[in-house]
């Protein structure tokens, strides 16, 4: 890779004084202060149908504004996932329902002059519901008697399984090869179900939204977002808005991770100014956020593995049980993704089988969340790869080095599945995992540690787990910016990519001053308002530094031409013979002018002009991320607890446009997948009610959850990227839960094969192989 | 009735009703750099200083400052822009959502314990929950800041 300035160096993002010292910046930040305020009722049962529903009293209570039940609404079926159109989520929801599928589920809303006026409105409503034995278990979700979904008038927009006669909101079937046979040959055959639980996002910045009518008559809507345009066509098609009344800008995001991709208030929001005409307010309660937003999908994933008596992986069998709760968002992507950006990393199979059924349950909807299925079938491939070893009689990391993909190589897996759709084929052009995996066994001193060291009733043991993720949707997500000369030599950058607190800012900005050979601080960055930037998709599927920095880079190199085409006319020579070094051109005669000068002339003076670049990308493939995770830890045999001394990690993501960001990204989602994989656990009640809906029930990791946290990168450069980037967002997450059942058996035995990984699990395991010794 | 209290250095008279709480009548009064994580005390986004102690502003009844010293991150500009540059050089600022309220610990820790450890400084600001980061990167910018002041 040649030098570079700007990128691949030191900066501090470019927000984050401001946001430090507590200037405006968050959606609520904003929020007119005459807003009305928005409360909604939450069904307290698991599933049930509104039968009667008398709002007349809350009507008359003065300061309130409007009371909205369903209605109130035309039936219009939408699904809230925020996704790209057609949506490969299913139509299942409406924005209010006769129908409640879960407990926080909308009941009606009402919007008043004040919360304690909203909320004593919501009190003198009174509700008779017809309560229905609810769907909780997923694993007897599929064609059970109740159908969570009985409605006649929901739809899927194209094939994607999706049959809510039994239960199902997609379902998914591939095969390369002939796994049954080839399994039968194989000399070793290992089988296991693995477990994981949902997930809470808990972004620290609960879901925020307001609404107003501008003085053009156009709803002005502010959103702590991951997918502003995404949001403003929702609205547009699901309330019948015409799209150009619809303004949507979404300020600083304090914290997305998945959990803001979906429109979660904006709709009754929308709905409540659009037909009171007055500002509203609508800002989640950190109950609602985990009750009534979505979560990481519940899996079951029943894996087969099987290999020839010297280590080569011949098969890999998967089938897998999704929850996707009372609503299908991101049901069949998330699913495939267990597959698609799991199963690759063992590219020399004979054959794959990847297979499975995404599930409604009245249980709180599970939708995006950073690592989109992989951190769960990760879990499970990682697992299985541990005990294969044992079962071979081979080191875990040989039979890794001897099996999994390395740089030139492809797998048939690429082609055949993408999200929702079929997938694009790829070479590894940049596949530094070999790498990643022996940097980390140096770092580590992991053979001088594996697989234990007994001191007292303690064990010291170590596990590891590699991962791939991807790099945007191919074909799908589109980037688009748009770079601005100004007067006096700086540059906007405007960009429809989502900035929600992963720096995606500063690492554009980054991208354009590199291209354009001027300081960082001369590019001045606008992100995200449908009115004013060019479109983007949103922050989501590891897209943004990939595909909106390749539009970034694009946009650059075309207006660094046009600045060249207008130097050279006043320079009166050939556009060949011009060197431009970000502030001077210069001709070959040495006859120069100052981009200053060209600036301030074209501005002002003559042909006067606004240079402006507009440039969109659109991935061709999705170059995966991968790295190697290794965690160590010490057991108490005599309790069950354990202690996370050290997480090292060696990343390839390409070139890391900003080094401490993408370290940022990797190190937070290392621990949010340490939570994941130690104890994030929702608990329901047997009616199906969350009993884990606060920071005191639902635990995340403190400062104090792990000693020492070590992430290096790979020197790798993926030629399709912008300087050579590929993602860094999700792959974090993905090795901690595998890396840490496997150091956990290797400390006593026990493999845990349901998440969370907790003492009292460990120990009911050491108990249990104590009891079978004897 | 009437709250009096000194906000960032100022004597001030609020109205305020009895069962409020000083996240909100701080907002109110457009001290936006109060902003709310949860209601029930556990994740330190809406942390404030009264008497020169972190409390969180959530549970803490307007009325009971009265007669208080009450500072947000408004009233400690200089200190905070300080800080945002060691949490910048450490990558250590992602959302910024919590940041206004660690940034008033770190004030009020500078005071109790200038030679903090980072085994300290984790203690200090385990009350403060943060998605983003995974806090290995804030520590150290802590670390730096405060040696910094030596």
């Amino acid at each position: 890779m040649k030098k570079t300035n700007v990128v691949n160096t030191f900066n501090p993002s470019i927000d984050g004084k401001g946001i430090m010292m507590g200037r405006k910046a968050f959606t609520e930040d904003f929020a007119p202060k005459d807003a009305l305020i928005i409360k909604v009722m939450r069904s307290p049962h698991a599933f049930a149908k509104i039968t009667h529903i008398d709002v007349s009293e809350a009507k008359k209570l003065p300061g309130v504004e409007i009371v909205l039940t369903h209605k109130d609404f035309k039936r219009n079926a939408y699904t809230r996932a925020g996704q790209g159109y057609p949506e490969p989520s299913p139509h299942d929801k409406f924005v209010l329902d006769e129908y409640v599928r879960h407990v926080g589920d909308e009941v009606c809303a009402v919007a008043a002059v004040d919360e304690a006026t909203a909320l004593k409105a919501l009190d003198a409503i009174k509700v008779d519901f017809e309560v229905y034995d609810p769907v909780l278990d997923f694993e007897g979700a599929k064609d059970h008697k109740v159908r969570v979904h009985p409605e006649d008038d929901i739809h899927e927009m194209f094939p994607i399984g999706f049959d809510p006669k039994r239960n199902l909101a997609a379902a998914y079937h591939m095969e390369i090869g002939d796994v049954g046979k080839t399994l039968d040959d194989s000399d070793v055959v290992v089988e296991e179900s693995f477990h994981t639980t949902p997930q809470a996002h808990a972004m620290m910045e609960p879901h925020a939204v307001h609404a107003e009518i501008d003085y053009n008559d156009r709803l002005l809507m502010f959103s702590s977002t991951q997918t502003p345009f995404h949001v403003r066509r929702i609205l547009s098609q699901t309330l019948e808005v015409p799209i150009h009344k619809i303004r949507v800008i979404k300020p600083r995001v304090g914290g997305g991770f998945g959990g803001k991709q979906a429109l979660h208030g904006e709709m009754l929001c929308a709905a409540v100014t659009l037909r009171t005409g007055k500002a509203s307010k609508m800002v989640y309660t950190r109950k609602e956020v985990f009750e009534s937003t979505y979560s990481r999908h519940r899996m079951r994933l029943d894996f087969k593995i099987g290999a020839t008596k010297d280590g080569k992986i011949t098969a890999l069998d998967v089938y897998g049980l999704s929850d996707t709760g009372a609503y299908g968002e991101h049901a069949l992507t998330v699913y495939m993704v267990t597959g698609s950006k799991v199963l690759p990393l063992y590219n020399k199979v004979d054959a794959v089988r990847f297979h499975g059924d995404i599930v409604y349950t009245n249980r709180m909807p599970a939708g995006a969340f950073r690592g989109y299925g992989a951190v769960q079938g990760n879990f499970a491939l990682e697992s299985i790869i541990d005990m294969l070893a044992e079962k071979l009689g081979m080191d875990p990391v040989e039979l890794r080095e001897k099996n999994m993909i390395k740089e030139g190589e492809t797998s048939k897996i690429f082609e055949v599945m993408g999200e929702g759709t079929e997938g694009t084929a790829m070479d590894m052009e940049s596949c530094k995992l070999e790498y990643c995996l022996k940097r980390g066994l140096e770092l580590t001193d992991w053979r001088g540690k594996h697989p234990k060291k007994v001191e007292d009733s303690k064990v010291r043991s170590v596990g590891m787990a590699i991962a791939m993720q991807g790099s945007g949707i191919p074909f799908i997500d589109m980037g688009a910016a748009t770079i601005k000369l100004n007067d006096d030599g700086f540059y906007n950058l405007t960009i429809g990519a989502t900035e929600i607190g992963q720096g995606s800012d500063t690492v554009l900005a980054q991208i354009a001053a590199e291209a354009l050979g001027c300081e960082l601080k001369h590019v001045v960055v606008y992100s995200s308002d449908t009115d004013l930037t060019p479109f983007d998709t949103g922050a989501y599927a590891s897209s943004t530094t990939y595909v909106s920095g390749n539009a970034v880079y694009k946009a650059a190199s075309k207006l660094r031409d046009m600045m060249i085409r207008e130097a050279a006319r006043m320079l009166k020579c050939d556009v060949e013979s011009i060197d431009f070094d970000g502030r001077t051109f210069t001709d070959s005669s040495g006859s120069s002018v100052t981009l200053s000068k060209l600036s301030n002339t074209l501005t002002y003076n003559d042909e006067q002009q606004q240079l402006t670049a507009t440039h969109s990308y659109v991935g061709h493939k999705s170059p995966p991320p991968f790295m190697a995770g290794f965690v160590e830890v010490m057991v108490d045999r005599e309790t069950g607890e354990f202690d996370i001394l050290d997480y090292t990690s060696v990343v390839d993501v390409g070139t890391t446009i900003n080094p401490k960001l993408a370290q940022g990204q990797i190190e937070g989602g290392i621990v949010q997948g340490i939570g994941m994989a130690t104890y994030e656990e929702y608990h329901m009640s047997k009616k199906g009610k969350n009993i884990t809906g606060d920071f005191l029930n639902y635990k995340i990791p403190s400062q104090k959850e792990i000693n020492r946290l070590r992430t290096e990168f790979a020197d790798s450069y993926e030629d399709s990227g912008p300087y050579g980037a590929k993602s860094a967002g999700e792959i974090g997450i993905d090795p901690p839960p595998a890396a840490l059942a496997n150091a956990i058996y290797n400390a006593t035995g026990v493999r845990i094969t349901t998440l969370p990984i907790t003492p009292e699990k460990i120990l009911m395991g050491i108990k249990q192989k104590e009891k079978d010794r004897q | 009735m009437k709250l009096h209290a000194t906000i960032n250095g100022r004597k001030r008279v609020l109205e305020i009703q009895p069962g409020d709480v000083l996240l909100d009548t701080l907002r109110d009064h457009d001290f936006i750099s109060v902003r709310r994580g949860c209601d029930s005390t556990s994740c330190g986004v809406c942390t404030i200083l009264v008497e020169g102690k972190p409390v969180p502003s959530c549970t803490y009844l307007s009325a009971r400052a009265e007669g208080k010293t009450i500072t947000t991150v408004e009233g400690v500009q200089d200190h905070a822009a300080r800080l945002a540059g060691f949490f910048g050089g450490e990558g250590a600022d992602q959302c910024g959502f919590c940041n206004p309220g660690i940034a008033l610990s770190v004030y009020a820790l500078s005071n109790e314990a200038p030679d903090a450890d980072e085994d300290t400084i984790r203690h200090y600001l385990t009350g403060h929950l943060c998605r983003c980061t995974g806090y290995h990167s804030q520590v150290q910018a802590v670390k730096k800041y405060l040696e910094g002041l030596k």
